[in-house]
């Protein structure tokens, strides 16, 4: 019965998540709270593992639930769920786009959501940027020294390498996480060593 | 006996290309798998970041879709239910080999995510305590928003300047940056002054082509 509960809850979730990821959390949280699936703080910790691990969160929080609660074939029902949906719209979208492709209304539709993606993911990254650098929460006087400093250098340099070199997205990531090891891992080093502190003494 | 021959030549002759059909199809089939098997591998930080991956892989690899229609494809993929990644797999899926091929694009695409999670749900504890996977990830942020950009670069570049284009981007980049409104009204809304435009454009032409 738990089976048919996950993949009814989860076929849902898939119905419902129009627009990227991140906009069906609140629906996501309701859902699996009150059905007592998993609690507030592992859903707070799975979001951050979710964003890093390959795999769009929906899928993500699908698989982690239906294992948590029932194990394998849980986890193959929830995502089976959660992927069903889209599935059979978009396999009746391209059976029958190609029929009213040229139809003046779809035509219309896509000329005004085009330019609207764009603004969207436009925005995303912005977005996705302050989330990731900027703890905006934190008053200004203290905010400057809790920017993610190392995370925008990271940044500045898979940017530059990427738009001049036209590098593949897959070594592109590659890339980035070489460069988080390496940055975050002597940043650590150099912290916990206190190599900092006695730079800073001998300076003073 | 010479018809006899013939005709067994021209028997042979038609089973050899049905024998060739069935290659390329399973042939086609195994390079959706192992594409969006990649696809969805790298991934990371929800939809949009996988849009250069896509294209890179469905236009300029394969030539499954032109950049246009990918563009078309992502409009549509927008404004349906379901995530970006899992929709483009069934749309190119089917345009490549039918239904199968929506459903083999599908299933790879989600399957790396499945496999990782089914293993990090079994000792998540340990996995948050890794170091050096966490510094890994941190790295990756920082490459996600750049996969971002370039996905904002490479959609622009198919949008003409006009204002009409640049007007809608900026307005739908604000709303979603300075209100809590849904991504799906904006999308509605963009739909309908698409039409209306095109309308005004049509009138527009008609009458031009009168005088």
């Amino acid at each position: 019965m738990l089976y048919l509960e996950l993949f009814l809850t989860f076929f849902k979730i898939g119905l419902f998540t129009i627009g990227g990821g991140y906009a069906m959390i609140p629906l996501i949280q309701q859902e699996m709270l009150t059905k007592g699936w998993i609690l507030q703080q592992d859903l707070i910790d799975f979001i951050g593992i979710s964003e890093s691990t390959p795999g769009p969160f929906a899928i993500n929080i699908a698989t982690f639930v239906g294992m948590k609660t029932s194990g394998l074939l849980g986890a193959v029902i929830s995502t089976f769920g959660v992927v069903l949906p889209s599935f059979i719209i978009i396999l009746l979208i391209a059976k029958f786009f190609m029929n009213f492709q040229d139809n003046f209304y779809v035509r219309g539709a896509l000329t005004g959501l085009r330019p609207t993606v764009v603004g969207l993911v436009a925005a995303a990254a912005i977005s996705v940027f302050i989330t990731n650098f900027i703890p905006l929460s934190i008053p200004l006087p203290q905010l400057f020294s809790q920017m993610d400093y190392l995370g925008i250098v990271i940044f500045v340099i898979v940017a530059v390498v990427y738009f001049k070199k036209n590098l593949h997205p897959i070594k592109l990531i590659l890339l980035s996480a070489g460069l988080g090891i390496v940055f975050y891992g002597i940043s650590e080093y150099v912290v916990s060593s206190g190599l900092l502190g006695m730079f800073t003494s001998k300076g003073v | 006996m010479m018809v006899d021959e013939c005709q067994q030549a021209k028997y042979n002759r038609i089973e050899r290309m049905v024998e060739m059909e069935k290659h390329e199809k399973r042939s086609r089939f195994k390079q959706l798998f192992f594409t969006f098997l990649r696809i969805g591998a790298f991934t990371f930080g929800g939809g949009y970041a996988m849009i250069p991956l896509i294209q890179r892989e469905i236009v300029e690899t394969h030539h499954w879709l032109t950049d246009s229609e990918m563009f078309d494809m992502f409009a549509i993929a927008e404004s349906t239910p379901g995530v970006i990644a899992v929709n483009s797999a069934t749309f190119v899926g089917y345009r490549v080999a039918g239904f199968w091929g929506a459903a083999i694009a599908t299933f790879a695409v989600v399957l790396p995510s499945f496999v990782i999670i089914s293993i990090i749900s079994l000792f998540i504890m340990e996995f948050k305590s890794l170091k050096i996977i966490s510094y890994a990830f941190m790295g990756i942020r920082a490459g996600v928003v750049v996969l971002i950009l370039g996905a904002v670069k490479k959609l622009s570049k198919e949008n003409a300047k006009t204002w009409f284009n640049i007007l809608l981007t900026v307005l739908a980049a604000l709303i979603t940056l300075l209100t809590d409104i849904s991504s799906i009204y904006l999308l509605l809304c963009a739909m309908v002054i698409g039409i209306l435009y095109m309308c005004f454009m049509r009138q527009k032409q008609g009458k031009g082509g009168a005088q």
